[in-house]
């Protein structure tokens, strides 16, 4: 499922992260690669989200964690 | 150990955003910095001293990046410097409470192969969250020495500066740069064990990608940091491809990144590399720390449940952005006030100097034009200061990441981030550190954008032309609920323009949001003095020599060509001075004389000129010439008003002048000058910031002229559909 539909406060393992070759190099960087278990911090539904990837949280955009297949 | 006589090195000191890194910056350089730009990008970066002995450390604050690419500016800047100007040591500034993510950056730096230290900042989170850290262990499985610090309390900061000197020392005494952090060292308890060989240190990227890497080294000349060149030629690194000598090494460079793109499967080769890196850290970290606690939530996520709440976000955020107007103004003023004092009486004393009458273009120039001109500028130092030490206190605390998110649900609708609400808001101070602080913004087109609908966002100088007209022309129950209406007009149109430009100009998908959410953190006052010191002295230094050249310019617009003298009623009388011109009566010719020669200016033949395309506005050529005076600086408006009626000097108190006004145009005028002086063109310091960090002049041009034209067809709107309404009497 895309990311947008986590609940808050459950735990996911990102399988696929679609978008540009530029936004997954970014997302790498930071932590964020298929196989990396997040915890949804916030997702109040809309606006953006709030993550957590390897105890740093991260704020994503709507738009982009539709993007992030997550199961 | 024999050094030659002040021996000068440069420590470059790198690491991810929010490690902390400028916090020890100014803990090794104090306030001995200065701020520049990378040529040819606007990335900000600094640079200080350490004197050490006779050792001088040139110190330089590289951009805080999260990884090496060639993405943005910032990644770009920092790895030129590190492999062009070969910095004699790095220092890696590392969150202590969240390796992981920050070593990522340490094992590139480690491929660049230059004299690495690594610092563990902040500590005392990690303490805080149950986790221990073997620092040894970390300083022998990567090779460099590692030193753990808490910056905002200056914890570690001698040990880091004598880690620099040993450091440096092995390089005066022995071997190059490369072999330093290999070796072992003779000093501090942390310095790396002589049994941790290279290959240990660095990420293994398995069988197929280190067979190509090795390939890709035997392509380039022998340097430093190969290992670091051959990952990212894998990568198809237009940059570094660039730096190979021959075409014929840039082709099979090619091929071989081709090779391993189509050997490496689906799975982009950037991702598994990251992956491999990750994998190395995971596994460093599984052995050298340890997670006593899970700790509960801490503080900072407490916060965030309110600061961050899908409902009380929103309100929390605008009371802290109301405490800080309210703060900024209410502390500031007094101490205008005093400036202001200050420069009226430096101007009667350089008057003074022409007792024996007689108007000397010299002392007009002195007072009228360049006391008056850097005044302008230097009245506003208070709460430009003020404004950006609560900046500086929100960005500290970690709070600007929570307004961004709070307001990237509006900002989206204008397609723009949460980010770019940054910018706008210091706006309401000054434009031109607005314009400067859209550096911040990732993306140029996000950067352009909200460049171009700044302007519109009141600034602090356009408040003395609504203290001067509001009371004028609205009675006492309407004053407040004017001014609200010009500043929401402003910011309604700035959000709309964005909208726009990004409809038209600007088209495209929206760039992706991600941004990290740092910790809360408590700040020092050191460190926030530096800060606010930092960008209030670029304030004055950019807008400063550009006002004063301003200032001069529009005192000869309005003080040349003369008027002969026989259209002089009375000659030869000094000019007045503000007691005078209040008190008024028999001096009343002077002023008069005053408005002669001004319509008889450059400026007031302007306003003349310009009056048939005003005409429909509601104005006349006074109002043109008062608005030709502020494009020098906004609040130049008032002054000019004050010549034009032959009221003598004023300022926006100023009873005599309100009167005159009272008697001239009708309140819908009142607002039409308001609404054009907040729309129509920005001061000439705003064009020439927008020109210097668009990097090119077409941008500020279409600023000006999109603006100019978008307030006379809003005010032809207004002043025509007003009188159509009947709101055209006095």
């Amino acid at each position: 499922m895309p990311l947008t539909m986590a609940q808050e406060g459950q735990r996911v393992v990102v399988n696929m992260i679609g978008g540009g070759h530029q936004l997954r190099s970014r997302l790498a960087a930071l932590g964020l690669l298929p196989g990396t278990e997040l915890e949804i911090v916030q997702n109040s539904g809309h606006g953006p989200f709030v993550v957590k990837v390897r105890s740093s949280r991260l704020i994503i955009g709507r738009g982009m964690a539709s993007r992030i297949e997550v199961t | 150990m024999k050094h030659t006589l002040n021996r000068t090195l440069t420590v470059a000191v790198a690491g991810n955003p929010n490690s902390g890194k400028t916090t020890i910056f100014n803990n090794l350089t104090g306030s001995r910095q200065k701020v520049g730009n990378y040529p040819g990008v606007t990335v900000e970066y600094k640079e200080g001293t350490l004197k050490q002995g006779d050792l001088v450390l040139r110190m330089i604050d590289l951009p805080g990046t999260y990884s090496l690419t060639a993405y943005s500016d910032e990644e770009l800047v920092a790895r030129d410097f590190l492999l062009v100007k070969q910095p004699d040591v790095v220092i890696d500034v590392v969150d202590a409470g969240n390796l992981e993510r920050n070593l990522f950056l340490a094992t590139e730096l480690l491929e660049m192969d230059l004299p690495l230290i690594l610092v563990l900042n902040m500590t005392d989170m990690a303490d805080q969250r149950g986790v221990t850290i073997d620092y040894r262990g970390l300083a022998e499985r990567l090779g460099v020495p590692v030193v753990p610090a808490v910056g905002n309390r200056g914890v570690g900061m001698s040990e880091l500066v004598e880690t620099i000197s040993l450091v440096t020392a092995h390089i005066a005494t022995q071997q190059g740069p490369a072999k330093v952090c290999r070796q072992a060292g003779p000093g501090p308890s942390f310095f790396a064990s002589p049994e941790s060989s290279r290959d240990q240190c660095l990420v293994n990227f398995g069988a197929p990608i280190e067979g190509y890497l090795a390939r890709m080294e035997q392509l380039l000349p022998p340097a430093p940091g190969n290992r670091w060149r051959a990952l990212k030629l894998l990568q198809g690194d237009a940059q570094v491809l660039e730096k190979l000598d021959s075409a014929s090494s840039r082709q099979a460079a090619i091929g071989l990144a081709e090779a391993a793109a189509s050997d490496c499967g689906q799975d982009e080769l950037e991702t598994q590399l990251a992956g491999f890196r990750y994998q190395f850290i995971e596994k460093l970290c599984a052995q050298i720390t340890r997670t006593s606690s899970q700790g509960g939530s801490i503080l900072s996520d407490r916060i965030d449940r309110v600061a961050m709440h899908p409902f009380w976000g929103v309100p929390i955020f605008l009371l802290l952005m109301f405490l800080v107007f309210t703060l900024t103004f209410s502390l500031g003023n007094p101490l205008m006030n005093q400036i202001d004092l200050a420069f009226g009486w430096l101007g009667g004393f350089v008057n003074g100097l022409w007792n024996n009458g007689g108007d000397s273009p010299l002392r007009s120039l002195l007072v009228d034009g360049i006391i008056r001109g850097v005044g302008g500028v230097v009245v506003f130092l208070p709460n430009i200061l003020l404004l950006f030490l609560a900046i500086a206190v929100l960005e500290g605390t970690g709070y600007i990441a929570r307004a961004a998110f709070v307001m990237d649900r509006f900002m989206s609708k204008v397609g723009l981030h949460g980010k770019s609400f940054i910018p706008l808001l210091i706006g309401f101070g000054c434009t031109v550190p607005a314009i400067m602080a859209t550096r911040t913004l990732e993306t140029r087109r996000d950067r352009l954008i909200t460049m171009m609908v700044l302007p519109l966002i009141s600034c602090g100088a356009r408040l003395p032309i609504y203290a001067l007209l509001i009371p004028a022309f609205f009675p006492a129950r309407l004053q407040g609920p004017v001014l609200w209406v010009i500043y929401v007009t402003g910011i309604v149109l700035a959000l709309l323009g964005a909208r726009l430009l990004r409809a038209t100009v600007f088209r495209g998908e929206t760039t992706p949001f991600v941004m990290e959410l740092p910790p809360y953190h408590l700040p020092t006052l050191g460190s926030l003095l530096t800060q606010m010191w930092i960008r209030a002295r670029l304030y004055v230094q950019k807008a400063g020599t550009v006002i004063l050249g301003a200032a001069i310019i529009m005192w000869f617009l309005t003080y040349y060509p003369k008027p002969p003298v026989d259209n002089l009623a009375a000659a030869g009388t000094n000019p007045p001075t503000v007691s005078e011109a209040v008190i008024g009566g028999n001096h009343l010719d002077v002023h008069e004389q005053q408005a002669e020669e001004l319509s008889y200016s450059i400026a007031g033949r302007a306003g003349l000129l310009l009056e048939p395309v005003l005409r429909p506005l509601g104005f006349d050529w006074r109002i043109g010439t008062a608005l030709i005076g502020a494009l020098a600086a906004k609040e130049v408006f008032v002054a000019q008003m004050g010549i034009v009626f032959a009221v003598g000097e004023v300022d926006e108190t100023s009873e005599h002048l309100r009167t005159r006004l009272q008697e001239q145009y009708s309140p819908l005028v009142g607002f039409c000058i308001m609404l054009f002086a907040l729309i129509s063109t920005p001061c000439l310091a705003t064009f020439a910031i927008t020109r210097q960090e668009s990097g090119r002049i077409a941008w500020a041009l279409a600023q000006a002229w999109g603006l100019t034209l978008l307030a006379w067809v809003l005010t032809f709107i207004v002043y025509q559909g007003g009188l159509l309404l009947g709101l055209g009497g006095f």
